[in-house]
Formats: structure tokens, C-alpha cells, sequence
């Protein structure tokens, strides 16, 4: 046995494979066992430390999907919004309390007809980043989101959004303002307008704060981005207690768009160019703009009653577990 | 005489009086934890709860393994809890009215919202519909389960829709918000409900305080997250003492009644 290749074991199965090394040393010590070939327990031995290094193979894949998926050269919210749709009006506010600049709202047109758009915009460079809180909201972007879309409800216009974000913003005034009954709000609005809702997930797709733009009719991701309960940074500080477990939490997590394919949390993957979007973002733009004239044709003709029932639907049959 | 130290002002209360106040410390009124099986013991009329679901299983489809797989977590917490997981729903009468009521314990993986307690929020929304009684939801929860990844995430989705279509038949809903109730709960059917009652010492937020600390890199108040605290920011309609919880009940549905 090849000690060499214990180092590239994840850590944390590292002392399961010593345990059994060290045994089936102990085991060949022992004189009744001399001569004895221990081929099998070699053998399984080596297929073992074979499928954790195919573990450690994926959680790599994973962590790099994470990191293009963050890509700060990646198109972002209003790269689309600009090479997408014509007359774009940008609106602001929630009418209550405030403005928050993380969430992009407004009209526009697309082959000639009236959408609303939402997103999660991040920025680009430091002084961008900060001007959009890197794509954390708070209650008052999901308000004016929840603003827009009764306003698309009202007028019959469909509702596009374009998801990025590394999740709500976790701060004291956003919990005082009511963050979560806020998400809560905008995910009980996109089962009430009667309007074809499409989502795209165009870079990070961070638990609530991503889910209260992304109760879609259809929702696509594009190839590279992720979508997920909790970042696999935060899921290692709770599940491992140590930041080593983050790129196996990438893995365990199933955040890739070819999971989310898979276990039908969404409808499309859109492709990007290759090695990402970030190499050619202005064909990736192009894309995902072929990709919404498509998806609203698709929706054009369905009334209201079932496109609203049809989301109800598709999201009440999500869920695995066993019946006895 | 067994002993209990109470969490808040360490002094010493006995087994049976603690048990008897209901899980809530004679002395300063700190209310502890209460398990499903003895909240629905105190809060439904005896001999009254018909339990629904019960033959749904978590399963660990994703093979989700951390520092142990799922499904061995899944093991250990039914035996050591007794429950099959982490929220309880069934038929009860409460002074003599139906409700359709859910529990969850916090002690069933930190009240996590996975498949499971998706699947079993739709079966008990449809439930009340099909029979016309009020919604009543006792939320204990950290959160979404982070073992069954993003389809913990689109219980949230589901959880709101099934709520949803209780609210437009015009049935009222109501939640009581008990400690702790954060992330995916909170930001789900727990804040959706027509009126939301909070138990003393609850705490209610979205992130939780160590993860905002983190962020603003300062101390939060002492008061975050707090029934008191929420109160005060119109996020709760009320603050119930746990021993009054059932006669506010009873009140409410009567009004929701004509």
C-alpha cells in the first residue's frame, strides 16, 4: 500500500483510511496470519481511497464552478438589462421607507413588447460593489420588487428577473426592518400575479434572498452559476466547524446548474461560451436575450389562472422523502 | 427531589413545579424549550389530536455527508427525539374548536425545514381547506436543512404556496412564533400567517445574531431578535405568556368565527 497516497485524501476521511491501514498491519503482525495473503482487504482498501479521491475530484470541479459563478468579469444584472431591453426605465424605491440599490427594477421593451425586469445587481469594481452592497438586500429591495411586479400584474406586462446574489443582507437594520417576513412577502406575491414570471440565475444563486425573485413559470441558470441554500463557506463553519470543509460542502450541496437539471428545481440550463461567460460577455448577453424572447413566446398565449396555478403546482410537487 | 437550573437566572426550580408552570421558570418567567409532544399536551384539548402524515420518511437522496452521512443523522436524532421529524401536523380541538395544527420541535435537527416538513405543511394547508377549520402553526426552527441542499431551499417556495391557497379560501391562519424561529422558516409560511403571536424569550430573525455580528463587526444589542424587540418593530402582533397561549387562542378563533 502506497502511504504516499494518503495526502491526497480530503482530510476528514483521512482518519477512516489510517484506521483500517493500521489494522490490516496489526492483522499481518499476527503470526496465524503470516504468509497469508491479504489481497482483498488490499484491494478494497485502494477502491476506497479511489472513490474519496474521486470526491475530492468533484468537490474540486464544484469549487470552480463556485468561483466562476462569483466571476466579477462575468455580465452582470444591468449588462443584460442594457443589451437587452429597449426604453429601459429604471424605477426606484419601495414607497415605504426606502431605496435599496442591490435590487435593479423597471420597464423596458423586448421584440417590441412590454416587460418588467428585476435583479440583483453586484458591481464591478470596489467603489460599484459598495455603491450595490455586493448584492445583498434588504427588506426594502424585495418591497419594491414586490412593488414592480403588482405593477406588471396590473398591466398584463410579464416579469423577467435576473438573480445574483450571495444571499440577503445580514444586517441589524435589515432584521429590524423585517427581512424576513420580506422574502416571505415576495415569495407569496409570485404565487398571486397572474403574469409570466421567467427567472434567470445569472451568477450566484444565494438561498432566500435569491428564491424571493425565483419562483419562475420557467427558471433557467446559466451554465456556470450556482444555486443554493447556503454558501459552502457557510455550510463548513456550521456542518464541518472549519473552513477546510468548503470545497466539500461545494460538492455535498449539489449547487451546479447540471443538479439543479437534475433534481428539476429548474426548467433550463442556458449555455455559455466557452471557459465562461466572463471570456465573451457580450455574446453571453446576446444568449440569454434569444433566451427570453423564447421563453416569453412560450408563455404568450396561457392565461393568467394557469400560468399562477402552474407555479403552484410546480413548486408544490418539489420535495423527496419516502411514503411507507 | 430532581432539580432544574433555570438558563436565565440560574436559580434552582424543582422537576415538578417547572413541569407544572410548563417549561417556564417560576421565577423570572424564562421560557424554555418545550417539546412538540408535551406543546401539543398543553395546548389541545385532551384525547383531541388525530395525527396526519405519518408515513412520510425523510430520505438522504443527495448521499449528503458532512462529519457524518445523512441518513445516520436521520437515525440517531429519530431515536433520541421519538419523533419522525421535525414538525408534528394533525386534527385537534382547541376549547372545543378544530383547528388543523402543525408543532415543530427544535430538537429534530434544529427544527430544520427539509421534504419532509414541506410535504407535511402542503398535506395539513390542504387538509384544512378540504375541512374548513383555522391553520394553527407552532414554528421552532434554525432554518432550512442544509442536508437536502437546494430542495430544502424550494420548501419555502412550497410552504408559501400551500399557505397561500389557505388564505385566499379565506381560511385564517395564524403562527406562533416560539424560540428559536430563523432563516427559512421565518422567511417562509411562519411571517405569511394573518396573525402572528410571539412567545416570550422567542427569538425571531432572518440571520441569525452570530452571522450579523460577523457582518457589522460590532456587539448587537442585548434585546436582537427578541419577541420584545420584534414587537416594537410591528414584526409580531402580539406577545403571549406560554400558560396563555390557549385561551388567546380559543379567543381568536372565536372572533375569526362571527
Amino acid at each position: 500500500m502506497d502511504l504516499k497516497k494518503l495526502e491526497e485524501i480530503p482530510k476528514s476521511y483521512f482518519k477512516e483510511i489510517l484506521g483500517a491501514l493500521s489494522k490490516l498491519e496489526k492483522l499481518k503482525k499476527i503470526p496465524f496470519f503470516t504468509g497469508i495473503h491479504f489481497k482483498d482487504a488490499e484491494r478494497d482498501l485502494a477502491q476506497k481511497i479511489e472513490s474519496y479521491k474521486k470526491v475530492e475530484r468533484d468537490a474540486k470541479r464544484a469549487w470552480k464552478i463556485v468561483e466562476l459563478s462569483r466571476n466579477e468579469n462575468r455580465p452582470q444584472c444591468l449588462d443584460y438589462i442594457n443589451g437587452i431591453f429597449e426604453d429601459f426605465v429604471k424605477l426606484s424605491g419601495d414607497r415605504l421607507t426606502g431605496e435599496d440599490r442591490s435590487i435593479v427594477a423597471g420597464l423596458g421593451k423586448i421584440n417590441g413588447k412590454t416587460v418588467a425586469v428585476i435583479g440583483h445587481n453586484k458591481g464591478k469594481d470596489i467603489k460599484q460593489r459598495l455603491e450595490y452592497n455586493f448584492g445583498m438586500s434588504i427588506p426594502q429591495g424585495y418591497r419594491k420588487s414586490q412593488r414592480i411586479m403588482r405593477l406588471a400584474d396590473r398591466f398584463g406586462f410579464p416579469i423577467v428577473t435576473l438573480i445574483d446574489t450571495p444571499g440577503a443582507y445580514p444586517a441589524l437594520e435589515a432584521e429590524d426592518d423585517g427581512q424576513a417576513s420580506a422574502i416571505a412577502k415576495s415569495i407569496l406575491l409570485m404565487f398571486e400575479v397572474k403574469v409570466p414570471i421567467i427567472a434567470i440565475l445569472i451568477g450566484e444563486g444565494g438561498s432566500g434572498g435569491a428564491l424571493a425573485l425565483a419562483v419562475g413559470n420557467e427558471v433557467a441558470m446559466l451554465e456556470n452559476s450556482t444555486y443554493s441554500v447556503i454558501s459552502p463557506e457557510g455550510c463548513a463553519a456550521i456542518l464541518w466547524k472549519n473552513p477546510s470543509g468548503t470545497k466539500l460542502a461545494a460538492r455535498e450541496l449539489r449547487l451546479t446548474s447540471r443538479d439543479m437539471l437534475r433534481l428539476k428545481v429548474i426548467d433550463r440550463i442556458i449555455p455559455e461560451p466557452i471557459g465562461g461567460a466572463q471570456n465573451a460577455p457580450g455574446r453571453m448577453v446576446k444568449i440569454v436575450k434569444k433566451y427570453i424572447i423564447g421563453a416569453l413566446e412560450r408563455f404568450a398565449s396561457i392565461p393568467g389562472e394557469e400560468l399562477k396555478s402552474g407555479r403552484a403546482r410546480k413548486f408544490e410537487s418539489m420535495g423527496f422523502f419516502s411514503t411507507e | 427531589m430532581e432539580k432544574i437550573k433555570c438558563k436565565n437566572c440560574t436559580k434552582d426550580i424543582e422537576n415538578e413545579i417547572f413541569i407544572l408552570n410548563l417549561w417556564v421558570c417560576p421565577y423570572c418567567n424564562y421560557h424554555h424549550y418545550i417539546n412538540a409532544r408535551d406543546r401539543l399536551q398543553i395546548t389541545v384539548d385532551s384525547n383531541s389530536f388525530i395525527e396526519l402524515g405519518k408515513n412520510i420518511n425523510s430520505d438522504d437522496f443527495l448521499n449528503f455527508y458532512d462529519v457524518k452521512s445523512y441518513s445516520v443523522r436521520l437515525k440517531e436524532t429519530k431515536l433520541k427525539t421519538s419523533l419522525d421529524e421535525a414538525v408534528i401536523i394533525g386534527e385537534a380541538k382547541i376549547e372545543g374548536n378544530d383547528v388543523a395544527l402543525g408543532v415543530m420541535d427544535f430538537g429534530f435537527i434544529g427544527g430544520s425545514m427539509g421534504s419532509v416538513v414541506g410535504e407535511k405543511i402542503k398535506i395539513l394547508s390542504n387538509y384544512c381547506i378540504e375541512k374548513n377549520i383555522p391553520l394553527v402553526i407552532f414554528c421552532a426552527s434554525g432554518g432550512a436543512r442544509m442536508q437536502e441542499g437546494v430542495i430544502s431551499l424550494m420548501q419555502m417556495a412550497k410552504t408559501v404556496s400551500s399557505v397561500n391557497r389557505v388564505k385566499e379560501s379565506k381560511i385564517p391562519y395564524i403562527t406562533i412564533i416560539t424560540n428559536p424561529t430563523s432563516g427559512g422558516v421565518s422567511a417562509s409560511f411562519a411571517t405569511v400567517a394573518d396573525i402572528i403571536i410571539a412567545e416570550p424569550d422567542a427569538l425571531f430573525c432572518f440571520a441569525g445574531p452570530r452571522v450579523v455580528k460577523q457582518t457589522i463587526k460590532k456587539n448587537l444589542p442585548p434585546d436582537f431578535g427578541t419577541s420584545e424587540r420584534n414587537l416594537k418593530n410591528g414584526q409580531v402582533d402580539m406577545i403571549v405568556n406560554r400558560n396563555e397561549l390557549r385561551s388567546t387562542l380559543t379567543n381568536l378563533l372565536k372572533l375569526f368565527k362571527e
